[in-house]
């Protein structure tokens, strides 16, 4: 499988990251370079093969569904770029 | 007064204890260090303020008598742990000025213990990289120079691995006794070895990853940075512990890991992998391998031939998993809650101008990569597959752990290159990690020692790979080996000079 410049401009906006025009072109061949060395994974057989979810052998942790920490809406804050009357801000989004 | 930053963390914890010198003149002496070896660009902040006041501290808490290990030793803590107040950054620009309300675990814990922050480390952006040249702050340079044929020194800079080369090259540089690093597919092991360090990636759980900035979740863990196999197990001991706050994290109790370096390891059983004899690997570290496992012998230990049969397929499953998890931790990054913030016309394009500016190029491509894999119609043929290939490789390391207690390998490729050589070419960077991420997906311990070095005497590391939660095995065969290859070499000093 390999990406062309359709795909690499639509993952980038999944990603939400800018790319300029000229710029795809480049990294076209970049990620089929890495694409193709990756392609090396379907000669294994993994048929009845479990996919890894958890490297070491743990039973997930339970607690109570109860609040347990909290308050801390000035610190959260502390770090926004932009942040007014106890909120973080955004550019408008509704017209 | 002798150069107590030549001293190793556990020498100067003896001395600490007996008053041969304090916290604060340890402390101070190694400030002046970070400041004479400012052009190998180690540190992004230094925090002498702090350091002087927490050192301070532990010189009290010594006279009281109620000293820890760490107590007033002067260490070095990577960009990526959040420090409260102090720049946290992951060495990326989109964190810029992200200064953290909260302090991390791991740190939390050092501090518990009297350990005294000089400052936080350089490192590839978000843990990307094997040289330490994705860094927002600039390349970090090594404190280690080939030499040349005639005996002098070269003259070109070297890259002390990554991604915890500021990490590495505070320590090799004298100028931290021991630093904490991070590792996901070898960002402890590789850099330890490529500057003659010790380096101990733990098993995955054994550290909180409470409070560190996420590369990838199912293999980011914390780990010391040290100059011997001694002072690595003295700082684990306080680095290690159950976390409620991280449910990864293992409720086991953290041995006494200084208890487990008897010196004894007769009888034991060291497994050889055929596999990571690669080609085109150079003889010198074919040679050196060699010579481990005769050092192994001559200790008294078994060396027994054993399969890794998926190990050539860790390094493409690893290229699928690290960057799928990448792609969604670094979502987060969105101009809103924190860090970097670039305008748009609307709110979608706020979020691109300020992922496009505050991720380097590395950055980008992985979280393309991981978008790519993740994305409708492609998650089973890459992301699934690769989680069943990291099944395989955990259990080709299960089934080698029912023959031998340890495996020994190469911790790399090869000795440290120039800065810049492999910049242009990401495959030739990916494969520095070939003998350290196969221990990464299968979540296993293991250490880098230093053992030798190359033919124009740059450092080279071998590593020991345990079973999981088994550190202290490790690190008793892991100090067997440091004895053996008695690795005295130390950087000849060529920065400081004024010009």
């Amino acid at each position: 499988m390999s990406v062309d410049n359709r795909t690499v401009a639509k993952i980038a906006n999944l990603a939400r990251i800018a790319v300029k025009e000229d710029e795809i072109e480049p990294l076209v061949g970049e990620l089929n370079n890495i694409l193709s060395w990756i392609e090396q994974l379907s000669e294994v057989n993994t048929d009845g093969v479990a996919p890894m979810t958890s490297v070491v052998e743990v039973d997930l942790p339970w607690r109570a569904d109860k609040v347990t920490d909290g308050g801390y809406r000035d610190d959260i804050l502390a770090n926004a770029p932009h942040a007014e009357h106890g909120f973080f801000t955004v550019p408008k989004v509704i017209e | 007064m002798t150069e107590l930053t030549k001293l190793t963390l556990s020498d100067a914890r003896d001395g600490l204890s007996k008053g041969d010198f304090t916290s604060r003149e340890l402390t101070e002496q190694h400030l002046t260090a970070m400041e004479q070896g400012r052009e190998l660009n180690s540190y992004i902040v230094e925090t002498a303020d702090i350091a002087l006041e927490m050192a301070d501290e532990a010189d009290k808490r010594i006279k009281a008598g109620s000293a820890t290990g760490m107590t007033g030793i002067p260490i070095a803590i990577k960009d990526l742990f959040c420090t409260k107040n102090v720049h946290s950054c992951s060495a990326s620009h989109i964190l810029n000025g992200f200064k953290p309300r909260y302090e991390s675990t791991v740190t939390s814990n050092l501090w518990q213990d009297g350990a005294v922050m000089l400052g936080k480390t350089n490192m590839d952006e978000f843990a990307m990289g094997s040289s330490n040249e994705t860094s927002y702050y600039g390349s970090v340079k090594s404190p280690w120079r080939a030499v040349k044929a005639d005996g002098s020194l070269e003259t070109k800079d070297y890259v002390p691995g990554g991604s915890s080369g500021g990490s590495v090259t505070a320590v090799a540089g004298d100028m931290a006794l021991a630093a904490t690093g991070t590792d996901t597919g070898g960002s402890i092991r590789q850099p330890a070895a490529f500057t003659g360090l010790v380096g101990l990636k733990p098993t995955y759980g054994r550290c909180s990853r409470w409070g560190m900035i996420s590369f990838a979740s199912s293999l980011d863990q914390a780990g010391p940075i040290t100059k011997t196999v001694r002072d690595a197990a003295i700082m684990m001991e306080s680095m290690a512990s159950h976390d409620a706050k991280d449910s990864t994290s293992v409720k086991r109790i953290v041995p006494n890991y200084e208890h487990a370096l008897t010196g004894d390891i007769r009888g034991m059983k060291i497994g050889i992998p055929k596999e990571y004899r690669m080609d085109g690997m150079p003889e010198e570290i074919e040679k050196l391998w060699q010579q481990g496992i005769e050092w192994m012998k001559a200790a008294g230990a078994e060396i027994i031939d054993i399969s890794l049969p998926h190990t050539k397929y860790a390094l493409p499953t690893y290229y699928i998993v690290a960057p799928a998890e990448a792609s969604s931790n670094l979502a987060r990054y969105d101009g809103v809650k924190y860090g970097l913030r670039v305008e748009g016309n609307s709110l979608d394009d706020m979020y691109k101008n300020t992922r496009r500016e505050g991720f380097g190029a590395e950055v980008r491509r992985r979280i393309l990569i991981g978008t790519y894999v993740l994305s409708a119609g492609y998650y089973d043929a890459y992301y699934l597959k690769a989680q069943k290939v990291r099944t395989l490789i955990a259990q080709d390391f299960a089934k080698a752990y029912e023959k031998v207690d340890v495996i020994l390998t190469p911790t790399a490729p090869s000795a440290a290159f120039a800065l810049g050589e492999k910049m242009n070419d990401p495959i030739a960077m990916y494969l520095n990690d070939v003998f350290t991420v196969p221990a990464s997906l299968a979540g296993l311990p293991a250490i880098s020692v230093p053992a030798g070095l190359s033919r124009e005497k740059m450092p080279l590391g071998l590593q020991l790979i345990g079973q999981a939660f088994d550190e202290e095995t490790v690190l008793r065969v892991g100090q067997v080996m440091e004895h053996a290859a008695h690795f005295t070499a130390k950087p000849k000093i060529w920065w400081g000079a004024k010009s």
